[in-house]
This record gives structure tokens, C-alpha cells and sequence, in this order.
């Protein structure tokens, strides 16, 4: 015989708020937000502010003054074009390396996919041995380069080379997910509709892949303009002729120009920060052209 | 302009998903290309497009050779599952694709695609992007931008495998309905064999990279060629047992005239369809007794699993109306006859 339950028998569950269900208590909270946050500050705001503070530090005409000296404008020319080169070249070689592992198969993909990480994984400083290795008086090809008087090491084909090797894989890693996941259904759709190779790169491959291609190429730029250890080894330091911007403050610093070293730094940190309001932007873009079909319309239909 | 291919086969390590594949579609016919997933019917419907290209055998257009030829020179429309509509392209840009790539005026593609865009009932659309359509917008848009160049063979691959049944169900009218005015050349991808039978006039079954069955629904659900095709299309009952005199075969209570030319002790497969089985309360004639063991309710039938003794069952589908009036009951004692069943011997493989 089956019995009813009995009223005082059936448990009862405590009434949850549902807004706090999934939360921690308010001490916890306030307590990580604060770390976090203080974090934040002692670690990126006050060395900010530290450098402008420092670079204004004897008034806006020695700033100016160090700022405008010929070897620093040198300096910033020379970081504009390794960081341009860095960029033009990682952007052919990103969009040719991820469109060949998307949309081919071949003997040796995987290895090149672990291939371009390597420029992750070695140290910056490595990176601008190798060059020295390879082109310098005593490397491999350097006899043969002096013979023919071409200036690699110690020059700006140097620069641009070590640049463009530290800044590798920025632009390929952001495309070759982005390319994978979107597939070659749409590719394939303008190749039925009698597009030829080149119309479907520029109508319909790039403008899928436009924003993760300028956020590589931000990546990219950031990285290459910022670059120290692999340009400081090939480099030589030549004042107003192969000084980067990161190697034109550390001289100054070293000659204990503090004030000034600060003011050249402010620049690559103006460019920093302006690089990461472009990140950002375009970020937010790209987050938005990256949403799957299903939500977009979701989002579209209500 | 007709399609047609010979010998067409496409092996992928090995794994053989095209094999040996000839067919011919008539100018204007509506074919259906069925079978299950990775039967290599999508394989095929690429290669005819000139999206794969074959390992050998040939691809006839019109009557043209152009197994090689590039996706421009075939000139045909194709309809992809997932849409593949440029995101980043308004409908208009959309449909006009096919025609800017082609270097069309821009007069002519106005008219054109205000033209389709009318034929698919999404006017003043032309303005929005894919993510604010519906699916069933969406692949409308997709049939428009494959018609827009004026081709001479319309392929869809699984058209409407991404949409809901009641869309799905629209669409298929549509199509139909597009199908009678433009009159061109149509094959269609699909898995499932109601959407099949109800829009083709002519059904390729495909199964393991190669064409099982070429025929007329009606052919396909009567007349069944292979078991792979009594089995796939609609619901059957299947008996195994073998061949016990000439010309006959004893499963139970049940006993099955079989060709003479199937010698004594050869293993068969009978099968029939659940509403191929003659069902009454009342003893008329050459029926079985059996017991209802279980009634299921399925819309317009209602399907009996009916114990016929021995450990053996049958099911039995009988329209609503008749089950009814008979006063069928889970437990009642019914009589059974088979009206119509087909035999396939069994062969090592099968």
C-alpha cells in the first residue's frame, strides 16, 4: 500500500535571490576589486605618469629641445620605418601563410603552424644573434657580403630584418582562426557565380578578414615600434643613424640625461597609448564582424 | 540544358566517395539527389558544379564536355546549405555579384535584381545585410543570387536542411512553383526522402558513393531495388528466413510465394510495409490470428505491434478512421494478411 507523503516530512529548500545565486558576499567582491585595481594603479598608472612627470621634469623647452634633437628625430625615423616594413611584410606573409593552412592541404602544415610561434618562444635577443650569426664579418654570409660592400648588421637592413622576426607571428596567429572559422563556403560561392581568383580575394576574402587584419597589423606595429633586445644586437648603436627609439632612450639613459631619456620615452608611450585606443577601437569592430550568423540575427530580427 | 555524367568517380584516401557514378538529367527535369550523409551525393553535386574535380570520368553539359571546365564556363547556379551569402553585402550586392563579376552594365543589373528580388518575394529588402533576414529569407536571397546570372542548371546542396519543418515546407512549394515557371534544369541534395518524393519528379538514391536506384517516387517506394532502399525509403517490417520448397517461404504463421528461381535453404529477406498488412476484427480470409501488442498513435494512422505467436511481431499501420471503428484494443485478438512484400536474397555482404 502506497502512503501519501506527509506534509512535515516534504523538505524545503532555502529561497535563493536569484541575482546573488551565482555571486560571492560583498566582502569578497569589494576585496578582489580593490587588489585589482590597486594592482593596476602602483604597476601601469604611476610609471605612466612617472614618465611624463620625469620628462617635464626641467620645463617644456628642455622637453622639447631633447625631443627635437636631430639624433632623436633620427631615432623616430628610424622606429617608423622598421615598424612600416614589420608590417608590410608580416601582412603578406599572414595572409599568405593563413590562407594557405585554411584552405590547403599539404605536407608539412603543422610544422609550419609551430614554426611561426617561434618567434614567441626565443628570446628577442637570440632573434638578433641569428642575424649576427648569419651577416655578420664573422657569420656565415659576411665575407661574402663585404666583398660586394653591402651593409646588413650595423645598418637598417639589419633593423628592419630582426623587426620583422620578433613581429612574425602577430598578423598569421590573429587571421588563421579567423580564416578557420569562417571556412570557404563564401569563397566557393563567388567562384560558382564565375568570380576569378583575384575578385574573390578582394571582394569577398578580404573584407571578412579586414578587421582581424588590422588588429594584427596594430599588434604588429606595437611590437615592432617597441622592439629592444633583437635591434639593440644587430643595431650598433650608431647615434642618429641605427637608434631606435627603445635604444635612443637607454643611451640617453645611460649617459644620465634622465630628464631627456624621459622625454624621447614619453613619445614611444604616447604611441603606445595611442595604439591602444586604436587596439581597442578596432577591437570592439572586429568582436562585432566575428559574431556567428545566428546571433547576428537574433540581434537583427528583434 | 542537360547534365550528364559517365564513370564519374572521387576517392579521398581511399575512402571511396564517388564511385563509378553515370546518370543523365533531361533539360528542365527536377531531380532529387538522396541518400544518407556521406552516401557522396554533396561530392557529387561539387563536381558537377566544378567545385571538386574528379579523379576520372566525364561531366557533360548540354552535351559539351566539361569535366574540366572552370566554374565560369559551366555556367550553372548553386545553392549552398548554410546560404554562404556574403555577410558583409547587401541583398542587393548579393544577388548583383554574379553579375558584377561579369562586368554587366549597371542598368541591367538594376532591372535584373529588382527583378529577383520581386521573384522572391523580398522587395524593398534590398537594403538590409544576411544577419537581418530570417533562414528562410536567407536561402531565398541564396536562390536569387544563383539565378541573377541567368543559368542554365539550377543545383542545390541540402536547401533546406538548416530550416525549421514549416519553413522548410514553404520553400519547398516555392521551388516547386519556380521550377514550373523558369523550367530549369534543377538537382537537389537532400536527406530526406519525403522532401524527395514530394518535389522530384525523378529520385537518384545514392548510397556508399554510388547510384542504388534511379526512378519515379513512385517506382522508389513500390518497387524498391536494393535493401538499401526498402529499408531507407518509408517504414518496413523485415523478416530473415529462408527459401523451404520452391517457390516459397514459411515465417511463422505467415507463408510467402518467392520466385522459383531462388533454390531450397537460399537465405531472403522479406519486407513489407506497415501498412501493406490487411488488419480486421473479424476473420475474413487467409489471415493470421495475432494479439495487438502495443498501439502507438501517429497522426493519421495508428501503428499495431501485432504478436503473432512463436516470439514473433509485425508492425501494422491502419488509418485512424478504420482503427476506430474496428475497436482495436491493446491485448485484442486481430486478424492480419500481407497484401504486397518484396524479396531480396541475402548475399554474403548483405
Amino acid at each position: 500500500m502506497e502512503m501519501a507523503p506527509r506534509v512535515d516530512e516534504v523538505k524545503t529548500y532555502p529561497v535563493l535571490d536569484p541575482a546573488r545565486a551565482l555571486t560571492e558576499p560583498r566582502w569578497v567582491r569589494w576585496v578582489l576589486i580593490a587588489v585589482a585595481l590597486s594592482f593596476i594603479a602602483l604597476f601601469l598608472l604611476v610609471p605612466l605618469a612617472q614618465v611624463f612627470a620625469s620628462a617635464l621634469d626641467k620645463g617644456m623647452g628642455y622637453y622639447f629641445n631633447a625631443v627635437r634633437e636631430p639624433a632623436a628625430l633620427s631615432a623616430v625615423k628610424l622606429t617608423l620605418v622598421a615598424a612600416f616594413f614589420s608590417v608590410v611584410f608580416n601582412s603578406a606573409f599572414g595572409l599568405a601563410s593563413a590562407w594557405a593552412i585554411t584552405k590547403f592541404r599539404f605536407p608539412g602544415k603543422s610544422l609550419l603552424i609551430t614554426l611561426i610561434d617561434l618567434p614567441f618562444t626565443v628570446s628577442p635577443v637570440v632573434s638578433g644573434l641569428i642575424y649576427v650569426l648569419l651577416f655578420g664579418l664573422q657569420g656565415l654570409l659576411g665575407p661574402w657580403l663585404k666583398a660586394h660592400n653591402l651593409h646588413i648588421i650595423f645598418a637598417l637592413p639589419g633593423i628592419v630584418l630582426a623587426t620583422v622576426f620578433v613581429t612574425f607571428p602577430f598578423i598569421s596567429r590573429e587571421l588563421i582562426p579567423l580564416m578557420q572559422e569562417q571556412g570557404s563556403e563564401e569563397e566557393e560561392a563567388a567562384m560558382v557565380l564565375g568570380a576569378g581568383g583575384r575578385q574573390i580575394f578582394w571582394k569577398v576574402t578580404l573584407p571578412n578578414i579586414q578587421w582581424g587584419l588590422l588588429y594584427g597589423v596594430i599588434l604588429c606595429n606595437a611590437r615592432a615600434m617597441g622592439e629592444f633586445g633583437a635591434v639593440s644586437v644587430v643595431s650598433g648603436h650608431i647615434r642618429g643613424l641605427t637608434n631606435t627609439l627603445p635604444l635612443h632612450v637607454e643611451i640617453l639613459y645611460n649617459e644620465y640625461d634622465f630628464t631627456a631619456a624621459f622625454a624621447v620615452a614619453s613619445l614611444l608611450t604616447f604611441l603606445a597609448v595611442l595604439t591602444l585606443i586604436a587596439k581597442t577601437l578596432v577591437g570592439l569592430k572586429y568582436e562585432k564582424s566575428r559574431q556567428t550568423p545566428a546571433a547576428q540575427a537574433e540581434s537583427g530580427i528583434a | 540544358m542537360s547534365i550528364e555524367v559517365r564513370g564519374l568517380c572521387k576517392h579521398y584516401n581511399g575512402f571511396k566517395a564517388v564511385h563509378n557514378v553515370s546518370a543523365k538529367l533531361e533539360t528542365g527535369s527536377l531531380t532529387a539527389l538522396l541518400g544518407p550523409s556521406g552516401s557522396g551525393k554533396s561530392t557529387l553535386l561539387r563536381m558537377i558544379a566544378g567545385l571538386e574535380v574528379p579523379d576520372s570520368g566525364e561531366i557533360h553539359l548540354t552535351g559539351r564536355e566539361a569535366t574540366f571546365a572552370s566554374a565560369k564556363e559551366r555556367n550553372v547556379g548553386f545553392v549552398f546549405q548554410h546560404y554562404a551569402l556574403f555577410k558583409h553585402m547587401t541583398v542587393f550586392e548579393n544577388i548583383a555579384f554574379g553579375l558584377r563579376v561579369r562586368k554587366q552594365g549597371e542598368r541591367g543589373i538594376q532591372d535584373r535584381v529588382f527583378e529577383l528580388l520581386k521573384l522572391i518575394q523580398l522587395t524593398g529588402y534590398e537594403k538590409r545585410y544576411p544577419s537581418q533576414l530570417s533562414g528562410g529569407q536567407r536561402q531565398r536571397v541564396a536562390v536569387a543570387r544563383a539565378l541573377a546570372p541567368r543559368p542554365e542548371v539550377l543545383l542545390l546542396d541540402e536547401p533546406f536542411g538548416a530550416l525549421d519543418a514549416k519553413v522548410r515546407e514553404e520553400l519547398r512549394e516555392w521551388i516547386l512553383r519556380l521550377h514550373e515557371e523558369t523550367n530549369m534544369t534543377t538537382l537537389f541534395v537532400t536527406h530526406d526522402q519525403q522532401e524527395a518524393m514530394e518535389v522530384a519528379g525523378r529520385i537518384l538514391i545514392m548510397n556508399h558513393g554510388e547510384i542504388e536506384q534511379d526512378g519515379t517516387p513512385i517506382e522508389i517506394f513500390d518497387q524498391p531495388a536494393t535493401h538499401f532502399i526498402a529499408q531507407f525509403v518509408g517504414e518496413s517490417n523485415f523478416i530473415d528466413t529462408e527459401v523451404s520448397e520452391k517457390g516459397l517461404a514459411v515465417w511463422g504463421p505467415f507463408r510467402f510465394s518467392v520466385a522459383p528461381s531462388l533454390p531450397v535453404g537460399k537465405k531472403i529477406r522479406i519486407y513489407f510495409r506497415p501498412n501493406d498488412v490487411y488488419m480486421t476484427a473479424q476473420f475474413e480470409t487467409l489471415q493470421v490470428r495475432a494479439r495487438i501488442a502495443k498501439t502507438r498513435f501517429k497522426g493519421t494512422t495508428i501503428e499495431y505491434k501485432l504478436d503473432i505467436g512463436e516470439d514473433k511481431y509485425i508492425s501494422a499501420q491502419i488509418p485512424k478512421g478504420v482503427a476506430l471503428a474496428s475497436g482495436f484494443k491493446e491485448g485484442g485478438e486481430v486478424y492480419a494478411a500481407i497484401t504486397a512484400f518484396h524479396v531480396f536474397p541475402i548475399d554474403a555482404e548483405g
